[in-house]
């Protein structure tokens, strides 16, 4: 066992343990805190492979931004506890099944190409934000142009629909 | 002894030594800032007052010196009562994550350009920062980004009007500013070419203007455009940030008793109250380093005789504190003041005998970048300060507009044209 590995593990089963109990809360701040828990420990994990720009945005827009809007609603909406309904049929049913054999199909895809898989660099080594920026201006231009044309439409989307309200 | 000195050497060279070091860096850079939070409030006090023409606080210790000490004590002894209904767990986590957050921005910040000059711990470098990481910039704003949940919380989990109206207030805040905040320094990135803290210091270094001012990011032309606007939008956006007045509605005691904290009381006010102190020291720290040249002095280098500044500044002000003290009303004060005065002159003494003595000489080199960095983050303390003594509170819209309709569109423009006039530069 080596540091990498073992922080690999916290971070692996903190994820968890916050993905299961933002499920498993009644209510929606603590639903909305153990997101942020889940939001944070990948960031760890996107450092542990070496993105430290991908960690840091992480943060950034989905602990920060993201998250503080989800809590700032439920603030402002004063949402108490939820009432637990009964499981949706195919949820009670077809649930444990389904998970089974996605992770069974994702441990057999792994087994079988993992060696083969791009390596996403050594742990230790931090990939430099100047490359990252320099693959998405030349090699990735019009993705990322495209992407930035899409999030625009988003914020116009929104407004029109803030606009629509008012009057 | 000396074989004792140097097994223990040998057994700090390795990587518990490292861990051991960047521990105990760790706790000494707690100790200090904690010191200085607590003098920080005197200083504000005493500031305040001597703008409003009172005398602030003089009761405790000569001058109120011990002022902070007494409030700290208060603070502990004091009864912690939680109010009914609260959420525990949401209730005592808000404080923590506060002084949590605030604290571990701390680490990135560099104080220094070069580690210290002789190595004692086990042959490791012993730098003037927790951790350099090369995106420095990206984690403090990442810091930043989740400090509002501290507030955001308190307010919702005390079960109580006020606190809940105060953290509506502040997140929102907040989050408007943060984007103002973010976009600012996005100049100085594209000058520096670098999320790094140190290497946008060391982009700073040269001089500017024929050699007469130091090339600082916020009126240089050498790699680029001046922040001056830039840096204009990163103090308001920051003091909105940090809740600091003006900008400080989330704890408008005339409309909402004090906002966020009302319910807490005790050490758990105190981590809101050293949570936001700490803040104040990160974002002058921040200004700093983006925009006045970090470390680097605004003197020529050529101009040796101003490494003896710190001298010349510490030796008259400890000799004036010596004769303040003679003459001070307490016999406690008549003792403790001439004690600091001398202990200070004494410092600035030993540093000017560099001049003649060679290992003090080095010294005096050595704190030269420290001095220059800490002399300007104490100049944005007092800002901060000073704007506080000065600036009545904005009402809600106006603060919302000059969030969105201000600091954000003058931020975008200062990226645009600084982006240009990087672009004009590197096609050169």
């Amino acid at each position: 066992m080596n540091a990498p590995l073992i922080i690999f593990f916290v971070l692996a089963v903190l994820a968890v343990i916050g993905a299961v109990s933002l499920i498993l809360q009644k209510h929606p701040i603590h639903s909305a805190l153990s997101l942020i828990v889940v939001m944070v420990a990948l960031a760890g994990l996107y450092l542990l492979l070496g993105a430290e720009f991908v960690a840091a945005v992480q943060i950034i827009v989905y602990g920060g931004a993201i998250m503080v809007l989800f809590v700032f609603v439920i603030m402002l909406l004063n949402a108490g506890e939820e009432e637990r309904t009964d499981f949706s049929k195919l949820a009670k049913f077809g649930g444990l099944p389904l998970a089974l054999a996605l992770t069974g199909l994702l441990a057999a895809t792994m087994t079988k190409h993992g060696a083969s898989l791009p390596n996403p660099g050594t742990a230790g080594t931090l990939a430099p934000t100047a490359d990252l920026s320099t693959a998405l201006f030349t090699t990735f231009v019009y993705p990322f142009e495209l992407t930035s044309f899409l999030i625009l439409v988003a914020i116009m989307g929104a407004l029109v629909l803030a606009q629509r309200e008012k009057s | 002894m000396s074989s004792l000195i140097s097994n223990l050497n040998s057994a700090l060279s390795g990587a518990a030594g490292y861990w051991l070091l960047t521990f105990l860096k760790v706790v000494l850079l707690l100790f200090i800032v904690l010191t200085v939070n607590a003098y920080l409030t005197w200083f504000e006090r005493k500031v305040v007052a001597f703008m409003q023409t009172r005398v602030g606080p003089h009761r405790v210790g000569p001058h109120g010196l011990l002022q902070p000490a007494a409030d700290g004590l208060k603070f502990l002894f004091k009864e912690d009562a939680m109010p009914a209904g609260v959420d525990k767990f949401v209730y005592l986590l808000a404080p923590f994550l506060a002084l949590t957050l605030s604290l571990a921005s701390l680490a990135v910040i560099p104080f220094g350009p070069k580690p210290l000059p002789f190595a004692f711990f086990g042959g490791h470098q012993i730098n003037l920062w927790i951790t350099n990481p090369d995106i420095g910039l990206l984690i403090l704003f990442a810091v930043t980004a989740l400090g509002v949940y501290g507030v955001a919380l308190a307010g919702w989990a005390s079960n109580s009007k006020y606190p809940l109206l105060g953290g509506l207030r502040s997140s929102a805040q907040m989050v408007s500013y943060e984007l103002a905040l973010t976009m600012s320094v996005v100049g100085v990135v594209l000058m520096a070419n670098t999320f790094s803290l140190s290497r946008i210091i060391e982009a700073q270094s040269g001089r500017t203007l024929w050699g007469i001012l130091p090339a600082w990011n916020v009126w240089s032309f050498h790699s680029g455009f001046p922040q001056i606007v830039g840096f204009f939008c990163f103090l308001t956006a920051a003091i909105a940030e940090t809740n600091r007045v003006p900008f400080d509605l989330p704890e408008a005691e005339s409309e909402l008793v004090a906002g966020f904290h009302t319910e807490y009381s005790s050490f758990k006010f105190a981590m809101f109250f050293i949570a936001e102190y700490t803040s104040m020291i990160t974002v002058s720290c921040l200004c700093t380093i983006l925009f006045f040249g970090g470390w680097t002095s605004p003197f020529a280098d050529s101009w040796t005789f101003t490494h003896y500044l710190p001298s010349a500044i510490l030796i008259p002000f400890g000799l004036w504190v010596i004769y303040d003290g003679l003459k001070y009303e307490t016999i406690f004060g008549r003792v403790a003041l001439p004690g600091i005065g001398t202990a200070l002159a004494a410092i600035g003494a030993l540093l000017l005998a560099g001049i003649w003595i060679q290992p003090l000489q080095e010294a005096n080199e050595f704190i030269q970048a420290p001095f220059w960095f800490l002399a300007k983050v104490f100049l944005f303390l007092f800002f901060y300060v000073w704007t506080r003594g000065t600036l009545p509170r904005f009402r809600y819209d106006q603060l919302m507009n000059i969030g969105w309709k201000l600091l954000l569109p003058v931020s975008i423009v200062n990226v645009i044209v600084t982006a240009a006039f990087v672009l004009y530069r590197s096609g050169k």
